[in-house]
């Protein structure tokens, strides 16, 4: 393949993400950046399933975390009540929480705009109340310990061990939402999000279609939040709550709504800023908003397409 | 053979009769056009045909079979397509893309092999971009197919939502003030997309205030006036019709009326 | 009886104040369209600062005085500051700017303020009135006053003075306001404004009874917020209506069902509403145009 072919080959960004994935822990000085890579990783799955859900079908979701959390406590329950292992709990909790997506879905997603909004923001707080309330399978608020992760005799422990599960399985998720934007679907998402009422007259489902990817968009969410329960070896209902629902939609709109690349800088971003300013641990919070807000409204279109627009002023 | 027949369609908003008792039957082949003063209901007719509103009352019939109560969607599957006045373009895609997405109805993967990329989505994504090419040709857009759609003129907008219509291979187009904002070539453009349409079989049913195109292109012309038929008739009718005129411009205005209409 | 009759009394004071966030919410959301996620915060504001200018020994009318001028101005910079800037933005971007505020205004009382549970005391003491065999707190009493106090001020404002009439006017038809010398920008200044004051006192008059702390906001934001939607978007009627009820659903819950699900029963109603009813119990529903 020459080179002119490789770079314009659909799956290039999914080629350049996995070789950083395996580039960068050369220049990992110790254990702690591994755990940084695998948390970075993580996140990001959960962030291109509602990049898909948000940037491409433009349907927001204010409770998304609540898909994390059925993730979570799928793998925290299940083998501590069934004796189940893992990572069929792991693939359990994602078929539960795309059969939820589908529940939920089905009516929801008819509403626009504000009233979407709303209506994720009450399902995900739902979540979190039932995983708070439901203390005999949960621990309640202080939340539970999880199992670690056994794939047939190995252990899997340490965050070396981490970081390659989830950035392999992050490049996987990557390369299928690529696919995924290059296929009739793909295209009758994007329709939906410019001109609902275009797509419907050209014979797009457009409920069908929403519900589609607010499913897809759920199970990267499920399998996201396994991972980070098991990773970190405990979880609390904090982990559904609202707060980490706005994260995941703070990290789709800081690297660009719409750009499958950009949700890795996002999730990079905000998962790495607070390492670097541990010292101002009590200013997390405010400095989150801030950041919202101010990408809201100065850099609405996020860091990734702002910078591939100036790329793109550059060549003319 | 009737393509759409709609008996007594009534739709009221807020005690308003936007459409009061409207009956239209079209034939198959025919360019069947809708004209009247702003505020006539001529789109809402549009909106009642394509699914789009619920009539309070009448029922439309789609080549013999009933659709009223039907969705978009569902009349797209079964032939009907349409254009909107003012404008519906997928705005961050590129032109042929957006005609690409008038293929829908005829694309046949599933969501599994669309997320696996299995062989069969790149053949039909070229399935698909050949039959998009072929209606942005017939559109006369032939060659702008990697501009944002977004950066198109208004005229060229008109005729990008032309080409998507078509790409939908549709037995029935609404065409709703497809040379509005047009200059005269680029209406002339127009009637000839339309003439081109019809020769391919294409039923077009059409709403436009350029009274002169309508005139020439028309086979049937339906007059409307606040929400009620006013006549029906062929151009040479209507035209001469002086209700429709005194309708058109009121008991001042049509003299200037009968100029526009020869 | 006497049990209904305690559940009634509680539902209607939390329902108040439900009543009140809802009010705030529809005065913004007919100003500009823009439903404020931060209006929650509004509450915390009123009652936290309230308890910290207290403590520094200044008298409580004062304090509460001085928390209500301070959220008004914090109103008013969010207006100005955070959403004037991002004018004509979709409605995901505004929602996220309401979103961002509330969460830095949180961040924010935690560093200025601390991260505990604080009360007030109450305006008339705290023996329970005895009504009807249900203990009654007076507190409740200057919630449900103040409340009334609220709708009816506001009630007379929009119906007899100018400034009323343009609000009216500007949420009916923003471009025709202007055209016959609205000026409109202001009158979205003046509800976030007003929506502000009416968050701080209702945070002044609960925290006797509820406790507050810097995260209080979220949750009665969105409660507010069902209250609103229940009574249907954009109807002051409906808020004061929608929020009673839902003080009262809630009141109803946690007495005969279970008290840890209480809040819930907000969020299902929110959805239900959203599916069933969606223009709410006094709203119109609206036509879309293509």
């Amino acid at each position: 393949m020459s080179l002119r072919a490789l770079l314009d080959n659909r799956l290039m960004p999914a080629i350049a993400i996995a070789a950083i994935v395996i580039i960068l822990p050369l220049f990992f000085p110790s254990a702690y950046y591994y755990r940084i890579g695998a948390l970075v990783f993580i996140f990001a799955l959960a962030v291109v399933g509602l990049n898909l859900l948000m940037g491409f079908a433009g349907q927001v979701s204010l409770g998304h975390a609540g898909f994390m959390g059925i993730g979570a406590y799928s793998v925290a329950i299940g083998p501590v009540a069934f004796g189940a292992p893992s990572w069929l709990c792991l693939f359990a909790g994602a078929i539960l929480s795309g059969t939820v997506a589908f529940a939920v879905g089905r009516p929801i997603l008819r509403l626009k705009g504000h009233y979407l909004a709303v209506a994720t923001l009450g399902f995900g707080l739902l979540v979190a109340i039932v995983l708070t309330n439901e203390a005999g399978w949960t621990g309640g608020p202080d939340g539970m310990s999880v199992p670690k992760l056994a794939l047939f005799e190995w252990r899997v422990r340490g965050s070396d061990a981490w970081y390659w599960i989830a950035g392999t399985t992050f490049v996987v998720g990557f390369v299928l939402a690529l696919n995924l934007m290059d296929s009739p679907t793909g295209r009758a998402l994007h329709a939906i999000h410019d001109s609902e009422i275009a797509a419907r007259v050209l014979g797009i489902d457009v409920a069908r279609k929403k519900l589609t990817v607010f499913v897809i968009s759920a199970t990267y969410a499920s399998v996201a939040g396994s991972y980070l329960a098991l990773f970190n070896g405990h979880i609390t209902p904090d982990s559904a709550g609202f707060l980490r629902s706005i994260e995941l939609v703070a990290m789709v709109v800081l690297g660009g709504m719409g750009s499958i690349v950009g949700s890795l800088v996002g999730a990079a971003v905000l998962v790495v800023l607070p390492q670097v300013l541990t010292t101002f641990h009590e200013y997390e919070q405010a400095l989150l908003g801030l950041i919202v807000m101010g990408f809201m409204i100065f850099l609405r279109q996020g860091i990734v397409p702002s910078i591939a627009a100036v790329f793109a002023r550059w060549r003319k | 053979m009737m393509v759409l027949e709609a008996n007594g369609l009534s739709i009221s908003f807020g005690g308003v009769r936007a459409i009061d008792d409207v009956s239209i039957a079209i034939a198959s082949g025919q360019v069947f056009s809708i004209i009247g003063p702003n505020g006539s209901g001529k789109t809402t007719l549009f909106n009642l045909v394509s699914g789009i509103y619920l009539p309070n009352d009448g029922n439309i019939r789609l080549a013999g079979e009933t659709v009223t109560g039907l969705a978009p969607e569902q009349l797209a599957r079964r032939g009907l397509s349409r254009t909107f006045q003012n404008l519906q373009i997928f705005s961050r895609m590129t032109v042929l893309e957006n005609v690409m997405v008038g293929r829908h109805r005829h694309e046949r993967t599933g969501i599994m092999a669309d997320l696996l990329h299995w062989p069969s989505v790149p053949r039909q994504n070229r399935a698909t971009r050949d039959a998009a090419r072929a209606a942005l040709a017939r559109a006369g857009l032939a060659g702008e197919d990697d501009r944002p759609a977004g950066s198109l003129a208004y005229g060229a907008l008109k005729r990008l939502e032309i080409a998507r219509a078509l790409a939908s291979e549709p037995k029935l187009l609404l065409l709703d003030e497809p040379a509005a904002g047009c200059n005269p070539v680029e209406t002339q453009d127009i009637d000839r997309i339309i003439r081109a349409i019809v020769k391919d079989g294409i039923t077009v049913v059409l709403v436009e205030h350029d009274m002169r195109l309508v005139m020439n292109i028309s086979d049937r012309i339906h007059v409307l006036a606040s929400g009620r038929t006013l006549t029906e008739g062929t151009p040479d009718q209507v035209r001469s019709d002086p209700a429709v005129i005194q309708a058109y411009l009121g008991v001042h205005g049509s003299q200037e009326a009968v100029r526009a209409f020869d | 009886m006497a049990e209904l009759l305690q559940f009634v009394s509680s539902g209607l004071t939390v329902g108040a104040i439900y009543a009140l966030v809802g009010l705030g919410f529809t005065l913004i959301y007919k100003a500009s369209d823009i439903i404020n996620f931060a209006q929650g915060e509004f509450v915390m504001l009123g009652g936290m600062m309230t308890v910290f200018v207290a403590m520094a020994d200044v008298p409580l009318p004062v304090a509460a005085l001085i928390a209500a001028i301070v959220t008004a101005g914090v109103g008013l910079a969010l207006h100005r500051f955070a959403i004037e800037p991002a004018r004509g933005a979709s409605p995901v971007v505004l929602i996220m700017i309401t979103i961002g505020a509330s969460i830095f205004l949180r961040g924010i009382a935690q560093i200025v303020f601390d991260k505990r549970f604080h009360s007030l005391p109450p305006l008339f003491g705290s023996d329970p009135i005895q009504f009807g065999g249900a203990a009654i707190l007076p507190q409740s009493l200057a919630v449900l006053g103040g409340a009334a106090f609220i709708v009816i001020l506001l009630w007379l404002f929009i119906e007899r003075t100018l400034l009323g009439k343009a609000v009216i006017a500007t949420s009916a038809n923003r471009l025709a306001a202007r055209l016959i010398g609205i000026d409109t920008r202001q009158i979205v200044d003046f509800s976030f404004v007003v929506s502000a004051v009416i968050g701080a006192i209702a945070g002044i008059l609960i925290t006797p009874i509820a406790l507050t702390s810097y995260d209080v906001g979220t949750l009665l934001a969105l409660k507010g917020f069902a209250a609103a939607m229940l009574g249907g978007i954009g109807s002051a009627p409906g808020a004061v209506v929608g929020g009673l009820l839902l003080g009262m659903i809630e009141a109803m819950t946690a007495g005969y069902l279970s008290s840890n699900y209480k809040d819930a029963v907000a969020f299902l109603i929110i959805l239900i509403v959203l599916i069933a009813i969606p223009q709410g119990l006094f709203g119109r529903a609206k036509i879309e145009r293509v």
